[in-house]
Formats: structure tokens, sequence, C-alpha cells
């Protein structure tokens, strides 16, 4: 098994612009982001070794148009949680000697569609045949699916889940980068415009464009890097359904209950040691969630933890310190800019920073709750 | 028949019967030779211990209400708003459908609300199995 703090990212950049980005295509995005991250490490592409970037024919797509010849690469697609997988491949490959210096990036055209990925419904598939016949049109009207069963079963309220919001655009207001920073209330967010009931506008994620990218490689040569190394304490991944109707338990992600606590385990921390969370939010549900598959609250305790003041500035644990996919940016997979922030909290660059944080979990999601990776840091070496 | 317009499935040979089930108004299931477990989708194998000794049958038609979402924005082939629902069949399993002969609202649409299947043609060639609140005999 790799140890705790074995891997070390030395290159995390986000790419020069995020939101509306109608001068990049996608494939430029994933490459602006790289750019930067090489910039920081003092890398070119030759020393590049492996490559990691989401779904089929993208690793040959990303090499190529680089300048890189690997010989290690991983195309995994589970959606916006892809990354965190692609860290936990890359360590294992980092640790097992097939590469040494592994890329991994993300690029996304989500608002401007400049060359986007088309996401076609196969009529075969068994999507098309159970799902989407009865009108869901993208992830708001299946993302939000289990909700009022999980709302009905842990006497979670409509206030609770606007709540989660309120939070995050308090954190956002400190982010010059993110897209919506004026601060919102409760009222605000219950009066927004319906999308889906149970949700609403504010309670679902922005749609922008953006990338980022991260350079991982052994703690060892970490030392040689001009950046603070942010080390890999442990993680997690799992898949549970890619059909949001066939979820085991609409209270409680199979994903989550595995990738999580496999990730904290194999960083052999309490959870007490936790400094600072990024659970990813393409909905307003999803922290809660989070929080409680993951062990930081007991079922049915994370909306009051979180309406009690626990995850805002100040609060014990600070959650999506960058805003979040709500408030932050939210490209289509924003499991990669997750990453970004943790890394920025690990290296005391955040524009919202923690003082004193030592490890930070960041937890993904991928598309309705059908895969998780989560990754533990920290800026100290075990 | 169903508005125009709305995404039609497209039938696999392991899951042609349940779609000829509906056509005839049959809701079929399957069940695990091993465990008796029901499942959904239809598969040719047990998702519960993987055996291929698997039978087809008809279930009652009757669920509960599990949860849903209603949707208020146009999509073709719908008219917002409407519920996109989850329905957890009396033998176990779960599947997405829409509700009918109901209002679309939060009200109307209770949670653990008794459900039974009402097949409604999509074209000539498909019926989708759809859902309305149970009538009150039964």
């Amino acid at each position: 098994m790799i140890r705790p703090g074995e891997i070390a990212v030395v290159g995390a950049a986000e790419s020069t612009k995020i939101g509306a980005v109608p001068g990049m295509s996608q494939i430029m995005l994933h490459a602006d982001a790289a750019l930067n991250a090489m910039e920081e490490t003092g890398l070119k592409p030759s020393d590049i070794d492996g490559v990691a970037c989401v779904g089929p024919m993208m690793p040959q797509q990303i090499a190529h148009y680089l300048g890189i010849t690997p010989k290690w690469v991983d195309g995994t697609g589970v959606g916006g949680c892809s990354f965190m997988l692609h860290v936990r491949h890359a360590a294992a490959a980092i640790h097992a000697g097939y590469a040494k210096t592994i890329l991994i990036t993300h690029g996304e055209s989500g608002k401007s569609r400049i060359n986007a990925t088309p996401r076609p419904p196969e009529p075969e598939s068994l999507n098309g045949q159970f799902e989407v016949p009865y009108g869901p049109f993208g992830p708001p009207t299946l993302f939000p699916i289990p909700v009022l069963r999980y709302m009905k079963e842990r006497g979670v309220s409509h206030e609770d889940l606007a709540m989660v919001a309120v939070v995050q655009r308090e954190w956002a207001g400190k982010n010059p980068r993110a897209m919506f920073r004026d601060p919102i209330t409760v009222d605000d967010v219950l009066n927004s415009r319906m999308i889906a009931y149970p949700f609403r506008i504010l309670q679902c994620c922005l749609v922008t464009d953006g990338g980022g990218a991260l350079i991982l490689t052994s703690a060892d040569r970490a030392k040689d890097f001009p950046t603070k190394p942010v080390y890999i304490l442990g993680t997690g991944e799992s898949v549970e359904t890619n059909m949001v109707s066939q979820m085991k338990d609409f209270t409680s992600s199979s994903a989550f209950r595995v990738a999580g606590p496999t990730a904290i385990e194999a960083a052999g921390i309490d959870r007490s040691a936790v400094d600072h969370m990024m659970i990813y939010d393409a909905f307003a549900h999803l922290p809660l969630y989070g929080l409680e598959d993951l062990g930081f609250c007991k079922p049915g305790e994370a909306a009051g933890f979180i309406r009690e003041g626990n995850t805002r500035p100040g609060g014990k644990l600070p959650l999506n310190t960058n805003g979040g996919g709500l408030s932050y940016t939210h490209t289509g997979m924003y499991g990669m800019f997750a990453l970004q922030e943790s890394i920025r909290q690990m290296r005391g660059t955040a524009p919202a920073q923690v003082p004193n944080a030592k490890i930070s979990v960041c937890h993904g999601v991928g598309g309705m709750f059908s895969a998780s990776g989560t990754v533990v840091f920290s800026n100290e070496k075990p | 028949m169903l508005a125009p317009g709305r995404p039609k499935p497209k039938p696999t040979p392991e899951t042609q019967h349940f779609w000829d089930g509906c056509k005839q108004g049959k809701l079929l299931l399957q069940r695990c030779g091993d465990t008796g477990r029901a499942y959904f989708p239809p598969r040719p194998f047990s998702p519960y211990t993987g055996t291929r000794n698997v039978e087809v049958f008809e279930a009652s038609g009757r669920a509960k209400l599990h949860s849903y979402v209603i949707h208020h924005r146009p999509v073709p082939g719908f008219t917002p708003p409407y519920a996109i629902a989850v329905v957890e069949l009396e033998e176990g399993p779960r599947l997405m459908t829409n509700i009918v002969d109901c209002e679309q609202t939060p009200e109307a649409l209770q949670l653990d609300m008794p459900m039974e299947v009402a097949f409604t043609p999509l074209d000539e060639e498909v019926t989708l199995p759809l859902f309305r609140p149970a009538k009150e005999s039964k």
C-alpha cells in the first residue's frame, strides 16, 4: 500500500480565466490550465510522463496537443469527480513506478459550448429506455430526484436546503474569482425562480467555462520543485449506478459511503483533525449527504450542522471555501475546482484562507450520485 | 396517446419482454431464482447472486410514490410543470415514471401515497408504464 504522504501535488492551477471564456475552445481550456501548472513548477511538456483527463479518446488528444509522450494514461470518466479518481490512480502509478510526473487536466466550455462534449441520449441505453422517456432534462431534473425522500426521512426543511446556498455565498463574497459574490438570504433563495421543485435556481450550480490542472510526483522529488508540496494522505473511490432512480437508498449514497471512509482510513486521521473540507455541490443537497455519508455528522444532523454556522467563515469545519459550484464556478465537471481549492488552502494561498489549516478533505460526486472520489490532503508530511 | 416529441425508448434483446408486456397491459418484472427477490431494470441474470436462473413474472402494478421533482421548464414532448417521479413497486423494485390523473403540485403529490400503473401508448410501437393515484377500493 501507498503510505500517507508518499505522493505530492507539486503543480496546481486553473485556467487563466474562468466563468465566461468565449475566447477559448474546450481543448484550449485544458491546455491553458496545464501550461499554468507547468509554469509554476518549471516543467516542460517533455518532463511529463503520465497524462490523465476525462473521457474516451481524450488522453491522446491532450497528450498530442501539449506535446507529451506519456508512459501512463488514464481516461477515467465517471462524471465530475473523475479528477479525484485520477489523483488516486496517478498516485498508485507513481508508487508502482509506471510514471514519475503525472499531469491531470480538465477543460470544459460548459457555458460558451465551443467544441464542447455532446451528451447524446442513447435510446437503447438503460437510461434511454427507463429514465429519458419520462422527461428528465439534464442534471437539474435528475440530481434532486432523491431530495424529497431525504427531507421526509431526515426531517429537513426547505429553509435548511436554502441555507446551504446562503453560507456558500458568504464564502464566495471573499473570493474575487467567484462568479456570484453578493450576499443572499434564505428568503432570496426561496423566492428565486423555480427550476425543478423542490429546487430553485439559487440551489442549482452555475454553468461556466474553465479548466484546471494538477501535477503529481513522489514526495522525494517534490522537494526539488519551487512550489510548496501538498501531500496526499489517502484516497478513495466507488461507483453505484448511473440511473438515479435505481440508487439503493435515496437518503444516502453508497458511492460516498465507500469512497469517503476509504480515504479517511487510508490517511490514518481522525475526523476531528480535519481543518477544511470540500464537498462537490452541484446542488444544495449534496453537502448534507456528504457530511453524513463521510461520518462528519450523524444521519439527520447535517442540516442543523450547517444551520448553526459550523461550515461558514469562522466555523469549526469550513466547507466549500471558494463558494462552491453554487457560487464560484461549475463547468459541468466541477471536481477539478474543488481539488484546486483544497490545494490552495494547503498552500496557504486561498482568497478565503482558513488560518493554520493542515488537513483538507476533498470529496467529489459524479453524475447524479453515480460515482464518488475522495482525497485527503495535508501540507505536512506524516 | 402521449404528446409528440417525447424521447422514445428502444428495446434491446434483454429488455424486449418488458416493452412487449407494457404493450399488452402487463408490468413484467424478473425474479432471482436463488433469492426469490424481484429486480429492475431487466437483465437475464440476477444482480443479487449472478445466477442466470431467473424468471419473468407479472407484477401487481401497485406502488407507492417514493420521490419526485416537478420540472418547471419546457422540454420537447412535455408541458411544464410536470412531475418526474420514482415509484416503489409492491414487489420491491423502483422505477422512474410520470404521474397521470393528478395535479402536478406538491400538495397533490404526497410521498408514500398509493399508486397504480396506467399503461399509456407513446405511439403504435411503444407503451409506457405511467402511474396514477390508486383508486380507493382495492
